[in-house]
Parts: C-alpha cells; structure tokens; sequence
C-alpha cells in the first residue's frame, strides 16, 4: 500500500502533458484549417502544405537545416568519437583527466546563449585571419560541432566503459596490428554507441535555434530561423503547417533514437 | 624508457600518450578555439571599448559596467538593471514551478506498469526534442487569441513547458530507482507522513532535485527565444540584451560584460539555491 499513490497526481499529470502538448495541438490544428484568420473552424485542407512546396525560401531553408545537421553531425561524430576513445583508453595523469572532462561538461552546462556569444567573438577574430569566416553556413557547422563534440564523446564513452578490456587485449595477443585492431574489434563494439551518438547529435542541431540564430546569414537561413523572423510578419497558415511537419519529424526521430539505445542495451 | 602492458601491448608510456594527443587533437582544438579561448578573451573583453564604426578599441575601461548599471548620457535610468532583476525573478520562479510540477509527476509516471512509463515518457520526450522556435510559436497563437501576448503571464506559461523536460528526466531517474523499504520501515514504526517524506522519501530525491535546478535555472536565466516571442519589448530579459548586442547593435564589448552579468547571477543564483537547500534539511 505504500506505493499508492493520490488521485490529484493523476490530474497534475494531466495538466502537465496537455500543456506540453497544446502548442503542438494548436498550431496542428490551424495547419488543416481553411480559415486563414482566426479559430474557427471552416474546413478541412492541405491546401497549406501543398502551397509549402511552391515556396523556393522555405524550400531553401529546409536544404540549409539539413545540410547543417548532416555535414556538422558527420563532423562531430568523427571527432567526438576519437575524443571518447582518447579519454576512455589511456593513462592520462589526473590533471589531463580533469581538463578533458572539463571540455566535454563545458557545452553541457553553459546556457545556450554565453556559448553562441563566445562563437561570435571567435569568428570576429578568426574574421581577420580569412574572410571566410563571416557569417554563414561555414560559421553555423562549425559552431554546431563545438556543442556535438561533447554529446558524441559523453554517449561513446558510455558505450566505451561498458566493454572492458578483454577482448581488445585479445585481439592483441592474436598479433592484430592497431590499425585491424581498431577496424575489426574496437569499432564495431563501439557502433551501437557512435549511432547513437550520432543521432543525438543531429537531433541536438536540428533542435538548435540560439547558435545558428547568432552565426547565420540570410542563404543560410535554417527553418527555425525562417519561422521566427516570419513571426515579426504576423503568423500565417503556412507556417503553421511547416510546424507541424517539423513536430512529425521530430516524432521520428525520437522514435529512432528509442529504438537505437533499446538495440544497444541488448 | 618506462616500458608498461596497457590492452595486451607493450608500450612506453610516452608513445602511449602521444597516440592519445593524437586522437584528441581535433576535439581539443576546436572546442577551445571556438569556445574557451573566446569566452577567456570576453572576460577582457568586458573591460574594452567600442569605436565609432563598431570595432574593438583594447583601452582598459569599465564604462560597460557602468553603462549596464544605468549611466548614460542622458543620465541614469533603471533599465537595464530592471532587465536583470526581472531574469532572476522569472528564473526562480520557472524553476520553483518546474519542480512543483515535475515532483510529484516523476512519482506518477514511476507508478505505472512498464508500457504505460515507455509510453509517458515518449511523450515528455517528443516535445522537448521538438525545436523551442515551433512549440513557442504554438503559445504565441493561442495566447493571441486570447489577449494574453505580449505578456508577464504568456512568458511564464512558455518558460515553465519548455523548461519541465529537464527538471523532470533528472527527477525520474531518481524516483525510479527510490529504496521503497525504508519508506515501509519508516511507516512501520509509526511515523507521520509528512516525516516518511521528510526522512525517507525527500533525501533520496535529492541528487535528482539537484540535478533537476541546474538544468532549469541555467537555460532560462539565458533564455531569449520564449521572451522574445511571448514578452515584447516591455517584458525583455536579459539574453535578448545580449543578442542585441551581439546582433543588431555589434557592440562587443558592452555584449560581453552583460554575458559576464549573466555568468556572476547565474552561478549566485545557483549558490543561494544550494544554500537554501542545504538550511532547509538542516
């Protein structure tokens, strides 16, 4: 009887999750209405999400949001991977220990905002080194790798510190050179956790607004930033309706995601 | 030559630690390239000026400062100190909200059979996951509809949906895993139930709860996108000064000293929260 738990929490719960869920609800909503002002309901459409497709400035945002996630994911992973594998593999002294472990709980806890900022000053200064470095999809991969970095390495290592030793040490003793070794043993015990990591990282820079918003320019406008500066405009149907596919797209990914760290825990 | 046995080779220990650098080296540079060197060089920053056309001028000054807190040319006015205080204000209270709510949820969801907690949990999921801009834009219609934006109370309601995913997660991997029996022990020997939970329930809670306040409070003592959309002008904070500055206005050094702001009330804010937690139980 311990465990029985009060009905108001079952009513808080509730209230809870139709508050997470009611913006959703609400802009879903608005995205099959004819009507193009208001709430009423005058009929159901697709008419908004057909117009999307004619619409070349959505259509370029949403190339730039996936080319940012694939490009700076695919770059994060690489690196964050060797940095897991480096931090988890050898005898560091401690102070080395705690330096590493300062860079990767760095992006984890500084407000989204600080870290965009510190990303602005470092391309003003890298800015006279090359002009290539003025804002734009460069700067927007860069700056999203600098925050997947760490998410990579923490969900690598993870997976890292669950394999023990044993069969590398194994595959050493089996005379494997360090290159099959890496190939033939490390990788594909680890590739349950760098898909993992992976996906995580390109959800985290799907999900970015703040980064991109501080290093982005006008063709390389992400759909986050396209929907917010179009807000300034007032809010029109077919913005509702891109919403609510990025809410479908989310859905899957997260699905996705489940799926991976179930199939990694087996 | 220290020879040393790490995985099954034969090393030297210098070696060993060169092919670490190595495979370090990337990661290492990149992050402290983009991130630490230049949050080091905003410290300085900070203390610099501005030129007429928007550059940087290195000339030791503390005119930011004195600037933030409200000296002009025009003479002094409250508001940027008001901008500050009210990010302390909505932080605390978010936060405070985050966990009243979150608290007791954690135990509902931790109550149920293992599918019906897959599936709540998805759903607390899905939403935090889903980008800020779109499910602040959902607020901003309906509070629109119903008279509310721009507003105190619409800024509220979006800080506390968007923050309550991370005072949860850290909440329920603590409640999931509570120690029922020594809630039965305690009950057994008659105690109130305001003690079970005070000496049985609330201290193996609290790495969760500890947890749950550092992920709220920081995100919205920075937050810019609920205030920018939901709170109009007259409900700024203070991460839509810093995007000012470092957006329209370029202004660095002025950006990087309300940053350093952000930075000092954050962790007092953090510090207070710890102390008052650790009177509390005391």
């Amino acid at each position: 009887m311990t465990r029985r738990l009060h009905p108001l929490l079952a009513v808080l719960a509730i209230v809870a999750l139709a508050a997470l869920y009611a913006p959703l609800a609400a802009v879903a909503y608005l995205s099959v209405n004819v009507n193009r002002q208001g709430f009423a309901w005058r009929g159901f459409t697709l008419n908004w999400y057909a117009r999307l497709l004619g619409d070349s400035a959505i259509l370029e945002a949403a190339l730039n949001t996936l080319v940012l996630a694939v490009v700076s994911t695919a770059v994060a992973t690489v690196l964050g991977t060797l940095l897991a594998i480096a931090m988890a593999r050898f005898p560091w002294p401690r102070g080395v220990r705690r330096a590493f472990d300062l860079l990767v709980y760095l992006p984890v806890v500084t407000p989204d905002i600080l870290f965009a900022a510190a990303l602005v000053v470092a391309f003003q200064f890298l800015r006279g080194v090359s002009p290539a470095f003025r804002p734009g999809l460069l700067n927007m991969v860069l700056g999203h790798v600098s925050f997947q970095i760490a998410f990579v390495a923490l969900v690598v290592g993870g997976r890292l510190a669950t394999l023990g030793r044993s069969l590398e040490e194994a595959a050493r003793d089996l005379y494997a050179t360090p290159w099959y070794l890496f190939r033939r043993v490390t990788l594909p015990l680890l590739a349950p956790g760098i898909a993992a990591g992976a996906m995580l990282a390109f959800t985290l820079s799907l999900d970015d607004f703040v980064i991109s918003f501080f290093t982005y320019s006008v063709e390389s406008r992400t759909l986050p930033i396209l929907i917010y500066a179009s807000l300034r405009q007032g809010v029109s149907p077919e913005i509702h309706a891109l919403s609510t596919l990025i809410v479908l797209a989310t859905v899957c990914l997260v699905v996705a995601l489940e799926a991976l760290t179930r199939f990694r825990k087996e | 030559m220290k020879l040393l046995i790490w995985y099954g080779r034969l090393v030297t220990r210098r070696r060993l630690l060169g092919e670490g650098a190595l495979l370090a080296l990337g990661s290492v540079l990149w992050v402290t390239l983009l991130v630490v060197l230049p949050l080091l060089v905003m410290v300085a920053l900070a203390f610099a000026s501005r030129s007429e056309i928007g550059e940087v001028e290195w000339k030791f000054t503390f005119e930011n400062f004195r600037r933030l807190a409200g000296y002009g040319i025009l003479g002094w006015s409250a508001d940027y100190l008001l901008i500050l205080a009210r990010s302390v204000w909505v932080a605390f209270v978010t936060t405070a909200l985050c966990l009243a709510l979150s608290y007791p949820l954690a135990f509902f969801i931790a109550g149920r059979s293992r599918l019906t907690r897959a599936v709540l949990l998805g759903l607390v999921i899905v939403p935090f996951c889903t980008n800020l801009v779109v499910r602040t834009l959902g607020w901003r219609v309906l509070f629109e509809r119903a008279g509310l934006y721009p507003g105190p109370f619409a800024v509220f309601v979006g800080m506390v949906t968007s923050e309550l995913p991370f005072a949860l997660l850290p909440l329920y991997a603590v409640v999931e895993r509570l120690d029922w029996s020594l809630v039965e022990a305690a009950q057994d020997l008659y105690a109130s139930r305001s003690r079970v939970f005070l000496h049985a329930i609330l201290p193996q809670t609290l790495p969760g709860l500890a947890a749950a306040i550092i992920l709220t409070f920081i995100p919205t003592m920075g937050a810019f996108v609920v205030p920018g959309l939901l709170g109009g002008e007259k409900y700024w904070l203070v991460g839509n000064l810093i995007q000012q500055q470092f957006g329209e206005s370029r202004d660095l050094p002025f950006g990087a000293a309300i940053c350093l702001a952000l930075l000092l009330l954050t962790l007092a804010g953090l510090f207070l929260v710890r102390r008052k937690g650790a009177d509390a139980l005391a």
